[in-house]
């Protein structure tokens, strides 16, 4: 049996860590030039984290305005670079740094390698990221005499041309928007093929692609879909500069341009962006649901083969967004069938959960408590999901507070609570410490609270007619009391956004060590010293099933015997 | 269903409302009915309510079996105090997956050819003979209202007769906008360069309030629309009415000089006038209208003179210029324009 546990690295490493005092310039050139995975997973996590932040406080900003009718708080233009900045921030400075940022530090370790395939273009991604990110908010600082900036962008995450045509969108706002996301979009396809690169080529002795644990499939998944996606994107953004300085006619209608063609070029990359933001919740709950049920996860072959399933099927469904321009009929209904299919390997994934938890002995720790709360929010989030898809309901429900309720339950309600999840799972791997648990369920249930308070309510006004980005509406149209239950919602969930801050903090100082393996887990990272060294393992680890720390913890029952 | 909640809701909102001092508060208030896409009053919206029961109750059984057997499963398998050991390890089952993939499947299939079907139906409906045909233009930030057949032109507020059908053929002068009457029928996109149609078959007479649901810029959230159901008598009434040239008042002929020298004239038509431009909405039979601002607020004459004082004032971001009339011509121009009726 001796050799067939795996020699795992980091624990055997006793070598005393001593580094020189450092000075603060020193300490931060370090993170400057650093190519560690590790720290730059940190770093996009951290800078996430801010933009979170940042984002939240535009969406209360919003929440307050639309809590009365008729409210005076901002002007419409303000009101309008609101919602867009809080589009544009949530999915693009905040969604996918901080997904690609826990790939950054997990994937590598997850797989048993020392670092990512392309450590430099590690680095260059982050810095263009983070580029891309100070860009985009650049346009709010300054006035109109300030090189002409000071006139944030306006027009909807989506950008609907011909909104964004020098005749419509006079200033700089479109130039910023277009240039800042070209420039994100080179962070994440390097993201993409470095991430690519890395689970394909450096996974450790003995791990198959079929061993390989599930978040990591998810993200090796979502790298295929960005290296594939964000070309359209940055093609269209090109296309609109083109149009904008040297009189190009893609979009300009005035001109005999197509605002249809904007759309398809930004739905074709929108749609599979969705699926980039939500994969990567499935593969963080694939990985924490079976450790906190201290059961192996149901059906992984079915789980990789769902996975796989949503990234081909998330290029053929981008036209449901576009039901109400005027498709024919078998347009319409190829979208209509293609939609629903989506639901099929999305329920096999609920039920794959589910029979995790069955039969488990389920541990209610903070990663659980929010992965428990994913499943149910996802459900939900899936079921409205089949509801647009039926496209004549959707002439009905397209772009009303129905749909915000919608793609918020996705976005808030499985990603969101996904990261804190996987925030609360994975700290202690990365600090040596414990976030505290008393803070956690705090921070828990209040969340969970002001979600459902924001976030339920929201379907109503929906229902009865509100459309999305209006900045006020009449007091008689019945939709003042569901936004004020709204507001108040949003304002719980920014409390206990504060509490996880508060937490993270007191527990940097203070927190409880945390040791190697505080959740008793069985994937790789586990299995080193807490945080990593910078070389991860001191031995190269070898592995024989999925749970190699299973494995080691029960060699009378080791799981390779079974797949 | 929900109605009656909001209804009651309403109530205790509007008194939160008043607390919130807002001086301008002058929406189109009084005549206003809500929204809701769950009463419909017209055919498709009929058609598409009973699709949405439909998909509604499949999900709703979907969402208790599913998140019963959950809500089960945490609570049924807690890990009891003390209670260090693992549980049986399960790998997955053949069987169960196979099953799990199979359902779902027969419930898209279900869905599927209830959606396809009210497509082809709702899309490819033939326009019937005796219909009412109506283009609409969408403006920053303003319904163009043509009825071709009959010589109309008019602003905001469609007259149409009940238990007819009437077409709509959509068009943008800029940028894309979005025609929504729930109680009617659903979306239908405003394009520019690209013509699309919809169409809708009411049952019921009155007022039925829509809003542009495509965001077009600062004035979006005061694009709404409204439609007047009427009786075939009333209907009759209002397009003749609405045939005629321009009232001429001779009472109000400083008001008329005050329009036709100024700038007015440039972007508003009044027909049987010098006045043809074609920017703004038409305004031959302005005073017929019951509200301002495209339905921003109520069409009185006081509401009048503060729109052409300063139009920033109940729409902000309306691409109406504030003209700097003197108080004297605000009075005479408003006189005149309250004339046509």
């Amino acid at each position: 049996m001796a050799d067939q546990t795996l020699p795992i690295g980091g624990v055997v490493d006793v070598t005393e860590l001593k580094a020189p005092k450092q000075t603060f310039l020193e300490w931060l050139a370090e993170w400057f030039i650093t190519v560690d995975h590790k720290k730059l997973g940190i770093l996009y996590v951290v800078y996430a984290m801010v933009f979170l932040l940042i984002g939240g406080l535009e969406a209360l900003v919003i929440r307050l305005q639309l809590a009365i009718p008729n409210n005076h708080l901002v002007s419409p233009q303000i009101y309008d670079e609101l919602f867009t900045m809080h589009g544009t921030t949530m999915v693009f400075i905040m969604g996918m740094p901080i997904l690609v940022g826990l790939a950054n530090y997990i994937v590598p370790l997850q797989i048993g390698a020392r670092d990512m395939a392309f450590p430099r273009l590690n680095a260059f991604s982050f810095w263009m990221t983070a580029f891309g990110g100070l860009l985009m908010y650049y346009s709010y600082i300054g006035g109109f005499g300030l090189y002409g900036v000071g006139t944030a962008p306006d027009f909807g995450w989506f950008a609907y041309a011909p909104l964004t045509s020098p005749a419509f969108s006079p200033g700089r706002a479109p130039d910023y928007w277009a240039v800042a996301l070209i420039v994100m979009g080179w962070g994440s396809l390097g993201a993409g093929v470095n991430i690519i690169t890395t689970t394909l080529t450096m996974r450790c002795k003995g791990m198959t692609l079929m061993r390989m644990p599930l978040f990591t499939w998810l993200m090796l998944v979502v790298s295929f879909l960005m290296v594939i996606a964000i070309p359209c994107l940055t093609a269209a953004q090109g296309m609109l500069m083109i149009d904008r300085y040297i009189g190009g006619h893609f979009f300009d209608t005035q001109a005999g341009g197509s605002a249809i063609l904007w759309m398809h070029f930004f739905w074709i990359f929108g749609h599979p962006e969705v699926y980039i933001l939500a994969l990567p919740a499935f593969g963080l709950a694939s990985e924490i649901i079976p450790v906190f049920s201290r059961k192996a996860i149901f059906g992984y072959p079915a789980m990789v083969a769902a996975s796989v399933g949503i990234g081909f099927l998330s290029f053929g469904v981008w036209a449901h967004h576009m039901f109400t321009v005027g498709m024919s009929g078998p347009t319409n209904t190829f979208f209509v069938i293609a939609s629903m299919l989506v639901g099929i390997p999305t329920g096999i994934k609920i039920f794959n959960w589910l029979a995790t938890i069955w039969g488990g002995k389920i541990w209610f720790a903070t990663p659980m408590l929010f992965s428990i709360a994913f499943i149910f929010q996802f459900l939900v989030g899936g079921l409205t999901g089949v509801m647009l898809a039926a496209a004549p309901w959707d002439w009905q429900l397209h772009n009303s507070y129905f749909v915000v309720a919608h793609f918020h339950y996705i976005l808030v309600g499985a990603i969101v609570f996904m990261v804190f999840a996987a925030i609360y799972y994975w700290f202690p791997k990365v600090t040596g410490k414990m976030l505290d648990e008393r803070l956690g369920k705090l921070h828990f249930w209040l969340f969970l609270i002001g979600f459902h308070l924001t976030f339920d309510f929201m379907h109503i006004p929906g229902i009865l007619g509100m459309p999305r980005h209006i900045y006020t509406y009449m007091p008689s149209r019945g939709w003042g009391m569901w936004n004020m239950i709204e507001t108040v919602g949003a304002f719980v969930q920014a409390i206990a956004v504060l509490v996880l801050v508060f937490n993270i903090i007191v527990s940097l100082r203070s927190g409880k060590e945390a040791g190697n393996d505080p959740w008793d887990a069985w994937t790789l990272e586990w299995a080193t010293t807490s945080p990593p060294p910078a070389y991860n393992f001191a031995v190269d680890p070898v592995v024989k099933s999925r749970r190699p720390l299973w494995d080691l913890k029960h060699p009378e029952d080791p799981d390779w015997k079974y797949e | 269903m929900f109605t009656g909640i909001c209804k009651e809701l309403r109530r205790i909102f509007v008194a939160v409302g008043m607390t919130a001092a807002v001086p301008l508060s002058a929406w189109a208030e009084g005549v206003q009915p809500g929204t809701n896409m769950f009463e419909p009053a017209s055919k498709p919206a009929g058609e598409i309510f009973g699709l949405a029961l439909l998909v509604l109750s499949i999900c709703a059984g979907i969402f208790i079996v599913v998140g019963g057997m959950l809500l089960y499963a945490i609570i049924r398998y807690r890990r009891k105090p003390g209670d260090t050991s693992e549980p049986p390890q399960v790998f997955g089952s053949l069987q169960i997956e196979m099953a799990w993939t199979v359902v779902p499947i027969l419930i898209v299939v279900v869905l599927f050819l209830a959606s396809a079907r009210l497509i082809f139906a709702i899309q490819d409906a033939p326009q019937p003979k005796k219909s009412i045909s109506i283009t609409l233009v969408g403006h920053q930030f303003w319904w163009e209202v043509r009825y071709p057949k009959y010589g109309i032109v008019t602003a905001n507020e469609i007259h149409v007769p009940v238990d007819k059908a009437t077409y709509f053929k959509l068009l943008s002068a800029d940028v894309v906008h979005s025609f929504w009457v729930p109680e009617l029928a659903g979306k239908t996109d405003c394009i520019p360069n690209h013509v699309n149609t919809t169409w809708i078959l009411p049952r019921k007479t009155g007022l039925y309030l829509g809003q542009c649901s495509q965001f077009c810029g600062a004035g979006h959230a005061r694009m709404l629309l409204r439609v007047y159901v009427d009786t075939p008598a009333q209907f009759k009434a209002w397009i003749k009415n609405q045939q005629k040239p321009a009232v001429e008042d001779p009472a109000v002929a400083a008001g008329r000089e005050v329009f036709m020298d100024n700038a007015c004239m440039d972007c508003h038509e009044i027909r049987g006038t010098p006045a043809n431009g074609r920017f703004g909405p038409d305004l031959t039979h302005l005073a017929s209208r019951d509200t301002l601002g495209s339905g921003t607020v109520l069409n009185t004459p006081a509401n009048l003179r503060e729109w052409i004082k300063d139009p920033d004032h109940f729409k902000p971001g309306v691409l109406m210029p504030a003209m700097q009339l003197n108080n004297k011509q605000l009075d005479e121009v408003t006189a005149y324009l309250c004339s046509l009726r």
